[in-house]
């Protein structure tokens, strides 16, 4: 029983950066109708990017430039990273996609892989090849809990991303941005024709999912303080199938969806040998996606029109 | 000064000249009907005016300034509200939130105001919510705001659309056949509710439609639309006994 749960407390960690990631990715997809292959990069590069920041802060802190206990540097690390990692995103819609707004989903699709190429082999140039560390800003701490072991490491990156969900959340039901999110899910058409500057929330839409893509990317680098250039394909690629299997385009799909993952993953990990985890974890997903192939809460194909 | 006026508009789709020579005045109050057989360009030059295509050619003025070339969002907020022929509406959010979607612009509040529910934040939704259920009390659907539009009936969602552009206060309304498949009762309902927006607001209103009996009864000036060029322009007496139109929409051999 201590054995299932000391699982749960992993699944739940690494629930957390596919929710985060898949999150970007159904966002985008939501308001307009296409995923952004390089989302799981822009993880990478918030990845980074935290990790430079952290580094320069961490840095500051020790020729006494700056006086600052290890968790704010990591608070003043996301919220940096996040702002910086989203510029990158408004840059790869504003290059990258804006221009195909209109031409068909293939190419928006191999722009995407393009640009994920060309950040993981730009960030090669820039950083070399060998790995970097990301710096340990706080001290583990390992409770007991009543034989079940986690650190408070674990329980900040579930709560730092349960936090981040429920912001996401409240400004996609009350902001007037995100009420323009859900409208342009339904029909992108009419938006801007009601006063809305569309142009706006699709940069708005990929600033904020690469900002939760960079908290995912440092609150990784918290937990396994390792990085290198092509750490984003894998993780982009299993958040893409959280996104698909939430249902494309929805939140709380995604959401759950990411967790759900997470969840398989670390389970099949505890009866099978983990050389086979994905095999079998992703084609329990692809059994699911047999009889539900729309997802948790995707609708069935949809008509959309669009000029 | 006209408020909207619109000199020799052309457009091209590639080859083909879609629209011709287009020329409107419209007064503040006006109501104007655009009529013609399917595939004469009604629909295109509603989409010329609010700025979803580009003119090729031809000035627009909304309010005495150019608009040609403006994003459709700024199109709009200068005063310019519209219905669409295939009802556009999102289809899992509720009557409301469509009427509200409409006051984008006018919504003051940030980041703060959406996390915590600030008093500015009430207070510009209490406003919203006020102006928006009288809207919907004008439609006749204040009874369904709450309510999910992909569930409502055909004519109601013609009303959520109409609000919808209501919400905008534009100067202007363009109804793209606002009772295309409407039965004779709620055909009745919303010439009504057509010309009480019309007396309560002050607004112009430029309609399209296929019923000529429709407007011929609510339109002061009718222009038909045949291939994209103006054939007639008239009273709806003079639309109506002006052989041209006649011929377009009957067939020649009938005239003769």
């Amino acid at each position: 029983m201590t054995y299932f749960f000391q699982n749960l407390v992993n699944a739940l960690q690494w629930g957390s950066f596919y929710a985060l990631i898949a999150l970007g990715y159904s966002m985008v997809y939501s308001i307009l109708m296409l995923f952004n292959f390089a989302h799981g990069d822009i993880f990478m590069v918030g990845a980074y990017i935290g990790f430079g920041v952290a580094t320069g802060l961490v840095a500051l802190t020790s020729y006494g430039a700056i006086v600052l206990p290890g968790w704010m540097i990591l608070v003043l690390t996301i919220m940096i990273s996040m702002f910086l990692t989203s510029l990158v995103g408004v840059i790869v819609e504003r290059v990258g996609y804006r221009p195909l707004r209109d031409a068909p989903r293939a190419s928006a699709a191999i722009t995407g892989l393009m640009i994920g190429i060309i950040l993981e082999t730009g960030n090669l140039a820039i950083m070399g090849a060998t790995r970097v560390s990301f710096p340990p800003l706080i001290q583990s701490v390992t409770y007991d809990i009543g034989g079940v072991f986690v650190t408070n490491k674990k329980i900040m990156i579930v709560v730092v991303s349960l936090l981040f969900m429920f912001a996401l959340h409240l400004f996609v039901q009350r902001s007037r941005w995100g009420m323009a999110m859900r409208a342009m899910a339904f029909d992108y058409v009419v938006v801007p024709l009601m006063g809305v500057p569309i142009n706006t929330i699709a940069a708005m839409t990929f600033a904020i999912g690469s900002g939760l893509a960079a908290v995912a990317g440092i609150l990784f680098g918290v937990a396994y303080p390792v990085l290198d250039p092509y750490m984003g394909i894998v993780f982009g690629w299993k958040a893409f199938v959280a996104a698909i299997l939430g249902g494309r385009g929805s939140i709380m799909g995604a959401t759950l969806a990411g967790f759900l993952l997470g969840f398989i993953e670390i389970f099949v990990a505890m009866a099978f040998p983990s050389t086979l985890r994905d095999l079998i974890a992703y084609s329990i997903i692809l059994l699911i996606l047999a009889f539900r192939p729309h997802g948790f809460f995707g609708e069935a194909y949809s008509a959309r029109l669009r000029l | 000064m006209a408020l909207l006026r619109i000199e020799n508009m052309t457009h091209y789709f590639g080859g083909l000249r879609a629209v011709h020579n287009y020329n409107l005045d419209i007064e503040p109050g006006q109501v104007r009907g655009l009529i013609g057989p399917n595939g004469a360009g009604k629909t295109t030059i509603f989409n010329l005016i609010t700025g979803i295509y580009q003119p090729s050619k031809g000035k627009i003025t909304l309010g005495g300034s150019g608009i040609v070339g403006l994003h459709p969002h700024q199109i709009a907020s200068a005063g310019l509200g519209r219905t669409f022929q295939d009802l556009r509406l999102w289809r899992h959010m509720t009557v409301l939130e469509h009427v509200k979607m409409a006051r984008y612009s006018k919504i003051t509040y940030g980041l703060i105001g959406a996390f915590f529910g600030t008093p500015k934040r009430r207070r510009e939704e209490a406003e919203i919510e006020e102006r928006a259920y009288h809207l919907l009390g004008m439609m006749g659907i204040a009874h369904l705001a709450d309510q999910v539009v992909v569930n409502l009936p055909y004519g109601a969602q013609r009303k959520v659309e109409m609000a919808r552009a209501l919400s905008m206060e534009p100067k202007i309304l363009f109804l793209d056949e606002p009772t295309a498949g409407m039965n004779p009762e709620e055909l009745r309902q919303m010439m009504e509710i057509i010309r009480q927006v019309r007396d309560a607001f002050g607004l112009a209103i430029f309609l399209i439609e296929h019923r000529l009996k429709m407007v011929m009864e609510l339109c002061e000036r009718i222009q038909t639309l045949v291939f994209g060029e103006v054939i007639a322009e008239g009273t709806p007496e003079e639309i109506q006994n002006n052989p041209k139109v006649i011929e377009a929409y009957l067939g020649k051999e009938i005239v003769e």
